[in-house]
């Protein structure tokens, strides 16, 4: 029973919200879209927290001109293009592609491309290993093996003698 | 040859690696300092009004572009390194004669007072800001310091304290050339 209502707290929990009731927008359809756009801005000042999750006063100002510029009518790409004129691509928590983020966005695929051809290439080495000529049949072992005493026969039969 | 080389792959690639780990730890490497996208832009648009009870007026766009050299430093009476960097910053003035503007940065207007009557004020104009001024600048916490040039264009950025060594290396030799 202990037991159970443990769990049962424990599925109560839910994640701290930062957003404040005060904050927060008459519409909901804008404070949804304010609340999505949140989750993707850097609080600048925190270890990759963004500005929805964290406490911080700056923080609190962005979220609320988040929800400014969203009620005078900017789309969510024209508040993201403020912040990021103001705080740099810093400020947003997923990297924009470009040039310069390239390796960070292709590099483990880029990785992954390496391993494969690697993989290829061993397989390619072990097949072209078994094409090798077969081993030789018995008669030719037998022959080979005579042959070769004969040398050694030769060689030191002089030396003997 | 080509195949020794090959061994010598697995000790480039831990080299490289325990390079960028070295870089990371280096503890002159401070990961909360963030270029600010600033440099070279306008000054933003803000208007702030004079701190109650400072005898120094406030501060808006219109007074950064006199065809003056100055300095805005943002700081707060709550703010220790902004204490640390005080001194420095009057001694700084006095030196080169570079007007000082202040931001004061979400404080009670009789902390910033009692404060600035304690230790001192090096600042021409102070704007009282309750928060949005900073982040029309890109301005993550307090103390930060800009350079703007006599067209109003921001030339330079620090984020923290403005120690005397940052003060001797790129402030007194970019003062000296923005003015001639």
């Amino acid at each position: 029973m202990r037991a159970l209502l443990f769990v049962f707290t424990l599925l109560l929990a839910v994640p701290a919200l930062a957003v404040e009731p005060g904050e927060m927008l008459d519409d909901p359809v804008l404070e949804q879209r304010a609340r999505a756009l949140s989750a993707e801005i850097r609080c600048v000042v925190c270890q990759n927290e963004s500005i929805d999750s964290s406490n911080a006063e700056i923080a609190h100002e962005l979220r609320v001109l988040v929800r400014e510029r969203l009620v005078a009518g900017d789309s969510d790409q024209e508040v993201l293009d403020y912040l990021v004129a103001r705080y740099g691509d810093f400020v947003l928590l997923r990297p924009p592609v470009k040039p310069s983020t390239y390796l960070l966005w292709f590099g483990p695929f880029v990785i992954l491309l390496l391993g494969v051809v690697a993989v290829f290439v061993y397989f390619r080495r072990q097949r072209a290993a078994a094409a090798l000529p077969p081993a030789l049949s018995i008669e030719e072992e037998t022959r080979l093996a005579r042959l070769l005493a004969e040398d050694a026969a030769k060689e030191e039969g002089p030396g003997k003698a | 040859m080509m195949r020794r080389l090959l061994f010598l792959l697995p000790v480039i690639v831990f080299a490289v690696i325990a390079g960028y780990f070295l870089w990371g730890l280096a503890p002159e490497r401070d990961p909360r300092d963030v270029p600010t996208a600033m440099i070279d832009k306008p000054v933003p648009d803000f208007d702030l009004a004079a701190v109650p009870g400072l005898d120094v007026p406030g501060l808006a766009t219109a007074d950064l572009a006199g065809g003056e050299v100055v300095m805005v430093n943002f700081f707060a009476s709550w703010c220790v390194p902004c204490r640390a960097e005080h001194e420095f910053l009057s001694a700084l003035t006095e030196e080169t004669g570079v007007p000082l503007y202040g931001i004061n940065h979400r404080d009670k207007a009789e902390d910033a007072v009692a404060w600035l009557a304690e230790l001192g004020n090096p600042y021409t104009r102070i704007g009282a800001d309750p928060g949005r001024a900073a982040v029309e600048w890109g301005v993550t916490g307090v103390p930060e310091t800009f350079i703007v040039d006599g067209s109003g264009r921001i030339r330079w950025h620090h984020r923290g304290p403005l120690v005397p060594e940052i003060i001797d290396r790129e402030v007194e030799p970019l003062i000296e050339a923005l003015r001639s």
